[in-house]
C-alpha cells in the first residue's frame, strides 16, 4: 500500500516504513541491569542513590541502536519497537508474556529466551519487590470490592507516575550544567542545622548519577558514530555518521547550539526520562514550536540550515516516536489504556511567555510533518486562542478534517486559567501551560500533575439503585442507603447518589494516597527530577513533592450517562409520574427486554445532555458540583491537591462493560461515552447544541475535558465546512471550552473497515485524547466508535 | 395574525448564506415545483409522514414570535464568529402572514441577529420593498427564465417573480441569485443566454450566483407523504461548468451549490 511510502525525503519514507512494519517485541535487557544493581546495591545504599546507579549502569552496558538512515539517535528498547520491561512496578508472570505474544491487539513478540529469563532471574527477584504486589497487599478490602467492580482503576498499578512534559530548559543546559547545579546545592548542605540533610544528599546524589549515565549516553553514541563512520563505504552516510558523532560530543553534555543538535538533546532525554522508570508511560517535548524556534531563526539566517533540512530532523523525531510502543499492559490497565501509544503529545502554537502567539514558522513546519507522516505517535495537538492568526487554524483545520484525529483542538486561554485556578503564577501558566499527554492540562517542567485512575460515575448511580450490590462480581461493595422505591423526592435520590459518590471517593482517595506514599519511598525519579523545577533547588524527588507544583487527578468518566439517568427518575418517576420505581429497576434488571414501552420513554421522550436543553443540562451541573466537592481539593501525602478532570483513554468501554443498563436506555455491557461527549443517540440536535452543552460544564474548575465530535465527510466538505469547523471551534473556545476533536470518517466505511479489517491498515480514528489504528482496536472499541453519533445535517 | 406552520428549525445550517446559521422552514408554498427538495414544504397544513417500517411523525407546528427568537438565539455565538445568523425559508416565508413575519425579523434584529430571507419571489411585492432593506440578504431563486415554461413546471408564471428580483435590486438589497439546473430543461445555451440577457439588461447584480443542481434529495420524503415522485435528470459536471463559465464573463462570483 502507498500508505508506508509517506515522508517527504527517501530516507524518511524507509525509516517510517521500517516504524510501521515492525513487529513490537520486549527486551528484557533493562530489566536484567536493573536486577544486577539491586542485587549488588539494595539494602546499602539510599534509594535515591540506588536509582541513580541503576540508571547510570544502564546507560553505560545497554545495546545503542544506530540504524542505517538515521539522523536522529536513541531507542528505549535494543531496535526500534523494541518495548523494555519494569519488573520494579510490575513483575509479568509467564501467563502474562503468553498472553502479550498471543493476544490479538497490542500484542508484544516474546522469544523463549525472554519467557526463561523472567522464570529464571526476574520473577525470583521482583515478583515480591514489585510495587504491583506491595500495594494490592497493603490496600484494603474496601478498595479492592470497589476496584474490582470497575469504580475506578488504579494508573500506578502497573506504571509510575508521570506523563509529564518538558519546558525549555534543556536547551539551555546539558547534564554537565546540570551536575554543576547539583553539586552546588550538594555543597551548600547544612548537616548541622537541616534535619532533612542526610535525604538532601541522597536525593542529590542520585541526580547527580543520572546526570552521568546522561552524559555517558551521549559519548557512547558519538563513538559509536565514528566507529560506523570508518567502516562505511559510502561517503555521503560517512559524512552523516560524522556529523552525527560531532552532535552527540555536544549534547546532551552540554547546551544545543544548533537546531539539529536541538531535537537530538530533547530526544535522548526521552529517552533517558521513560527508561528510567515506567512514567505513565509518556515524557512529552511540550511546546516543541517554541523550544526550537530560536534554533531555526539563528540558523536559517545564518545560511546553516534549510527549511527542508529541519523539516527532515523534524521527520526523523516523529519516527523516533513512533517507534517506540507503550510498555506491555497487562489486565485492568490494559482494558483502560489498550493501545501501542506512548501519550506523547506536541503542543503546536500556543502562547508564549509573555503572552503573545506562539505561531511561527516551526509550528507550520510541525503541521506539515504531522499531515505528511501521519503517524500514530506523537500525538499531536494545537493550542488556539484568540490572538492565533486564522490561518494557523484554518491550516490545522485542514489537517483534521482528513479524518485520522489529529491535531485536536485545545485552548490556550482555557488552560491559562485553569492553571491559574489551580494556583499557578501567570509567568509559569503561560510559559509552560500545555495539555499533556491527552487531555490535562500541566505546567511543563514544573509540576508534577499524577494522572491517578479513572472513576465510574454512572455505576455510582447504579450502586444507589442496587443498594450497594454489584452484579458484575455478584457482591456486596459499597453500603445499602435504602430502596429507592423508599425515596420520596428526586432530592432524596440525590441526596443518596452524592453519599454514595463520596464513599467511592473516599475508598478511592484513601487508595492513591497509600499509593502515592509507596512512591515516595520507594520509587524515586532521579532524572526526571533533575528537569522538573525545583526539585534541585528543594533537594526532593518529583515522586515526593519536589517539583513546584503537585497535582493529582482523578479523571471522572460517563457523566452524560449519569445525568441523563437522573433526568429520566426526575422527570418521570418524580415529575409527570410516567413510570414507577418498580417499573424502572425491573427493566433495569431485564436490560429493558420486554420493556419495550419504558426503554421508549427513557430513551427518547426525556430531555437528554448535548442538546442545549436547560432541564438536562442544570443536572449535568449538578452531577459536575458534586464531583467537585466529593474529590477536589483533597491534599495528598506529597502535598498536591486532587483535582477532577473528564477524559476517558479506553476506559469508558471497560467502564461500560462492568455495568448493567442504564436507566437512559444504554444497554447493559454497552461502553459509556468518552470524555463530556453526550449519550451516543441523546444529542439529536447537531454539533452547535452538543458544543452549547459541554460549555455549561464549568471547565476552568477543571484539570482539562474531552469533547469528541464525529462527522461524516460530507458535511464538513469545502470551504464552507472548513469555515463551519473552524466556527465551532473559535465558539466553543470562546465558552471555555477546553478540548474539542474531531473524527471524519463515515459510517459505511467503518463497517467495512471492521469486515474487511486487511483493507484499511491505514485508517486511523480518534479514540479518546489520542489517535489509534482501527485494527488495533477490539472489537466493543470499533462498535463504540462506530455507534457515536455522526453529526450531520 | 395566523401563525404559521414551521416544519423543521435546523441548527448548524452551512449552506443557506454566509457563516454557520440556524434555518427556519416554513410550511406552504405557492409553488408547487415538483423537484422539490422539501416536498412537506409545499403545503401550509400540517401533514403525517409515514415511513417504510410504519413509524409515523406529524411535520408542521406553530411558534410564537417569542419562542422562536428565543430558539434561533441560542447558537448566537456561533453566529457572531462567523458572520452568521438566521434564515428564513421555507416553503416560502413571504406569503406567510407577513404581521408575523415582520415581528420575527425585528425581533431578531433587535438582538443583534441578522436575518436572510431564502424565497422563490412569488410573494406581493410591497412586502419585498418592506424588507429589502431589513434583511441582511435574500437567497432568491429562478428556476425558468421563460414565463411559460415556469408555469408548466412550477405552477405558476414568474412575471411577479422577475418584477420583485428587479424592485429588491433596485433598491439595493443584497442577492444571492439561486439558479436551479435541470438538464435537458434549462441548461441549454439559448436557456443560458436569455437568462444572462435578462439580468444585465435588468441591471441585476447579485453579490453571488449560486448554481445549485438538480438532485433527489426531495424522494424519500415523498414517498413518506405518498406523493407521487416525479424524476429528472442531474445535469452534469461539464453542463454546471459550461454553465459557470459563462456566468463567469458576466459576475465575480459564481459558485456550484449554496
Amino acid at each position: 500500500m502507498s500508505e508506508t511510502k509517506r515522508g517527504f525525503t527517501a530516507r524518511t519514507q524507509r525509516l517510517r516504513e521500517q516504524s510501521e512494519t515492525t513487529r513490537p517485541s520486549i527486551s528484557l535487557e533493562r530489566a536484567l541491569i536493573e536486577t544486577e544493581v539491586y542485587q549488588q546495591w539494595e539494602g546499602k545504599v539510599p534509594t535515591p542513590v540506588l536509582r541513580g546507579l541503576f540508571f547510570k549502569d544502564l546507560m553505560r552496558r545497554r545495546t545503542l541502536y544506530l540504524g542505517d538512515d538515521e539522523l536522529i539517535v536513541g531507542e528505549k528498547g535494543v531496535a526500534p519497537q523494541s518495548a523494555p520491561t519494569f519488573p520494579e512496578l510490575c513483575c509479568h508472570t509467564l501467563e502474562d508474556l503468553d498472553n502479550m505474544d498471543a493476544r490479538e491487539r497490542v500484542s508484544f513478540a516474546v522469544t523463549d529466551a525472554d519467557r526463561h529469563l523472567q522464570a529464571e532471574v526476574i520473577i525470583p527477584f521482583w515478583a515480591e519487590r514489585a510495587t504491583m504486589t506491595k500495594m494490592y497487599a497493603q490496600l484494603p478490602e474496601a478498595w479492592h470490592l470497589l476496584f474490582n467492580a470497575g469504580l475506578f482503576t488504579e494508573f500506578m498499578a502497573q506504571r509510575g507516575p508521570g506523563h509529564t512534559v518538558a519546558d525549555g530548559k534543556i536547551y539551555r543546559k546539558g547534564y554537565l550544567d546540570f551536575i554543576a547545579d547539583i553539586e552546588a546545592e550538594l555543597a551548600k548542605i547544612d548537616y548541622g542545622q537541616d534535619m532533612r540533610a542526610s535525604d538532601r544528599k541522597a536525593e542529590l546524589e542520585g541526580m547527580k548519577l543520572v546526570c552521568e549515565g546522561m552524559v555517558i549516553l551521549g559519548e557512547r553514541y558519538a563513538a559509536l558514530a565514528r566507529e560506523k563512520a570508518l567502516e562505511c563505504g559510502d561517503p555521503v552516510r560517512q559524512a552523516e555518521l560524522e556529523e552525527l558523532a560531532a552532535v552527540c560530543d555536544v549534547v546532551p553534555a552540554h547546551a544545543p547550539r544548533t537546531f539539529r543538535q536541538a531535537v537530538q538533546m530533547y530526544w535522548l532525554t526521552h529517552i533517558g526520562v521513560t527508561s528510567e522508570m515506567n512514567n505513565w508511560d509518556a515524557y512529552s517535548p511540550g511546546k516543541l514550536d517554541q523550544h526550537l524556534e530560536p534554533f531555526y531563526n539563528a540558523e536559517i539566517a545564518a545560511g546553516t540550515l534549510s527549511r527542508e533540512q529541519a523539516r527532515e530532523y523534524l521527520e526523523c523525531l516523529w519516527i523516533k516516536f513512533n517507534n517506540q510502543p507503550a510498555p506491555p499492559k497487562v489486565g485492568i490497565t490494559l482494558k483502560e489504556s489498550a493501545t501501542y501509544t506512548d501519550f506523547c503529545n506536541i503542543n503546536t502554537g500556543s502562547l508564549r511567555p509573555d503572552g503573545t502567539s506562539g505561531v511561527s514558522d516551526v509550528s507550520y513546519l510541525i503541521l506539515e510533518v504531522m499531515d505528511e507522516l501521519k503517524l500514530l505517535q506523537p500525538s499531536s495537538n494545537v493550542q488556539i486562542s484568540r490572538k492565533s492568526p486564522e490561518h494557523f487554524l484554518r491550516e490545522a483545520v485542514k489537517i483534521s478534517r482528513k479524518g485520522w484525529g489529529q491535531p485536536a483542538f485545545y485552548n490556550s486561554e482555557a488552560v491559562v486559567a485553569e492553571l491559574l485556578n489551580m494556583g499557578k503564577t501567570m509567568d509559569d501558566a503561560r510559559e509552560s501551560g500545555i495539555a499533556s499527554g491527552c487531555v490535562e492540562t500541566g505546567t511543563a517542567g514544573k509540576e508534577a500533575y499524577v494522572l491517578t485512575g479513572y472513576f465510574n460515575v454512572p455505576k455510582v448511580l447504579e450502586l444507589v439503585l442496587n443498594r450497594g450490590f454489584d452484579h458484575y462480581t455478584r457482591k456486596q461493595v459499597a453500603p445499602d442507603l435504602g430502596d429507592p422505591r423508599s425515596f420520596g423526592s428526586y432530592e432524596q435520590l440525590y441526596a443518596a447518589y452524592t453519599e454514595m459518590l463520596r464513599y467511592v471517593a473516599d475508598v478511592k482517595v484513601a487508595g492513591n494516597n497509600l499509593i502515592e506514599k509507596l512512591f515516595m519511598d520507594t520509587m524515586p525519579v532521579p532524572l526526571l527530577s533533575v528537569i522538573t523545577d525545583d526539585c534541585i533547588k528543594k533537594g526532593l524527588d518529583y515522586n515526593c513533592g519536589g517539583a513546584r507544583y503537585n497535582t493529582s487527578y482523578i479523571q471522572c468518566v460517563g457523566i452524560a450517562t449519569v445525568t441523563d439517568s437522573l433526568a429520566v427518575i426526575k422527570a418521570h418517576i418524580y415529575g409527570d409520574a410516567q413510570l414507577s420505581w418498580d417499573e424502572l429497576l425491573t427493566a433495569l434488571d431485564a436490560d429493558f427486554e420486554g420493556h419495550d414501552a419504558t426503554f421508549d420513554l427513557v430513551f427518547n421522550q426525556t430531555p437528554k445532555y448535548g442538546n442545549d436543553d436547560d432541564y438536562a443540562d442544570s443536572i449535568l451541573r449538578d452531577v459536575v458540583e458534586s464531583l467537585q466537592q466529593a474529590i477536589a481539593g483533597r491534599p495528598t501525602p506529597k502535598g498536591a491537591k486532587t483535582i477532577v478532570e473528564f477524559l476517558p483513554t479506553t476506559c469508558h468501554v471497560y467502564f461500560g462493560q462492568v455495568m448493567q443498563a442504564s436507566a437512559n436506555g444504554r444497554h447493559a455491557g454497552i461502553p459509556l461515552p468518552d470524555g463530556i461527549s453526550p449519550e451516543k443517540g441523546a444529542d439529536r440536535h447537531g454539533p452547535t447544541a452538543v458544543i452549547k452543552s459541554a460549555a455549561k460544564i464549568d471547565q476552568l474548575k477543571t484539570g482539562g475535558a474531552l469533547l469528541n465530535q464525529k462527522f461524516t465527510p460530507s458535511v464538513i466538505a469545502g470551504e464552507k465546512g472548513l469555515t463551519a469547523v473552524m466556527t465551532l471551534i473559535r465558539s466553543y473556545f470562546a465558552m471555555d471550552g477546553h478540548h474539542i476533536q474531531f473524527n471524519v470518517v463515515d459510517r459505511a466505511t467503518l463497517l467495512d473497515a471492521q469486515a474487511h479489517p486487511e483493507q484499511y491498515s491505514d485508517l486511523i480514528v480518534r479514540v479518546a485524547g489520542y489517535s489509534d489504528y482501527f485494527n488495533n482496536l477490539d472489537k466493543a472499541l470499533q462498535d463504540e466508535i462506530i455507534a457515536r453519533t455522526e453529526q450531520q445535517i | 395574525m395566523s401563525v404559521p406552520y414551521v416544519f423543521n428549525v435546523q441548527r448548524f445550517s452551512i449552506n443557506d448564506g454566509p457563516g454557520l446559521r440556524t434555518t427556519v422552514f416554513f410550511k406552504g408554498c405557492p409553488l408547487s415545483c415538483p423537484w422539490c427538495h422539501n416536498p412537506e414544504s409545499i403545503s401550509f397544513e400540517p401533514e403525517v409522514m409515514v415511513s417504510a417500517d410504519g413509524g409515523a411523525e406529524v411535520v408542521g407546528r406553530q411558534y410564537p414570535v417569542a419562542e422562536l427568537v428565543e430558539l434561533c438565539a441560542k447558537d448566537q455565538i456561533f453566529y457572531d464568529q462567523s458572520g452568521g445568523g438566521v434564515t428564513l425559508s421555507g416553503g416560502e416565508v413571504m406569503v406567510q402572514d407577513f404581521g408575523y413575519v415582520t415581528e420575527l425579523v425585528e425581533s431578531l434584529r433587535a438582538k443583534g441577529i441578522t436575518v436572510g430571507i431564502d424565497t422563490c419571489g412569488l410573494a406581493p411585492s410591497e412586502r419585498f420593498t418592506a424588507l429589502a432593506n431589513r434583511a441582511a440578504f435574500f437567497l432568491y431563486d429562478l428556476k425558468f427564465i421563460d414565463s411559460e415554461k415556469h408555469r408548466q413546471y412550477c405552477g405558476a408564471p414568474n412575471d411577479l417573480i422577475l418584477k420583485n428580483l428587479k424592485l429588491l435590486a433596485d433598491a439595493g438589497a443584497n442577492l444571492y441569485l439561486r439558479l436551479i439546473l435541470l438538464e435537458g430543461l434549462n441548461t441549454d445555451s439559448q436557456t443560458i443566454e436569455s437568462t444572462l440577457n435578462w439580468l444585465v439588461e435588468h441591471e441585476i447584480r447579485p453579490t453571488e450566483v449560486n448554481l445549485l443542481p438538480y438532485h433527489r434529495f426531495g424522494q424519500d420524503k415523498a414517498v413518506k407523504l405518498g406523493r407521487p415522485w416525479r424524476e429528472f435528470v442531474t445535469p452534469s459536471d461539464e453542463t454546471v461548468n459550461r454553465y459557470k463559465e459563462r456566468l463567469e464573463s458576466v459576475f465575480t462570483q459564481v459558485t456550484i451549490g449554496g
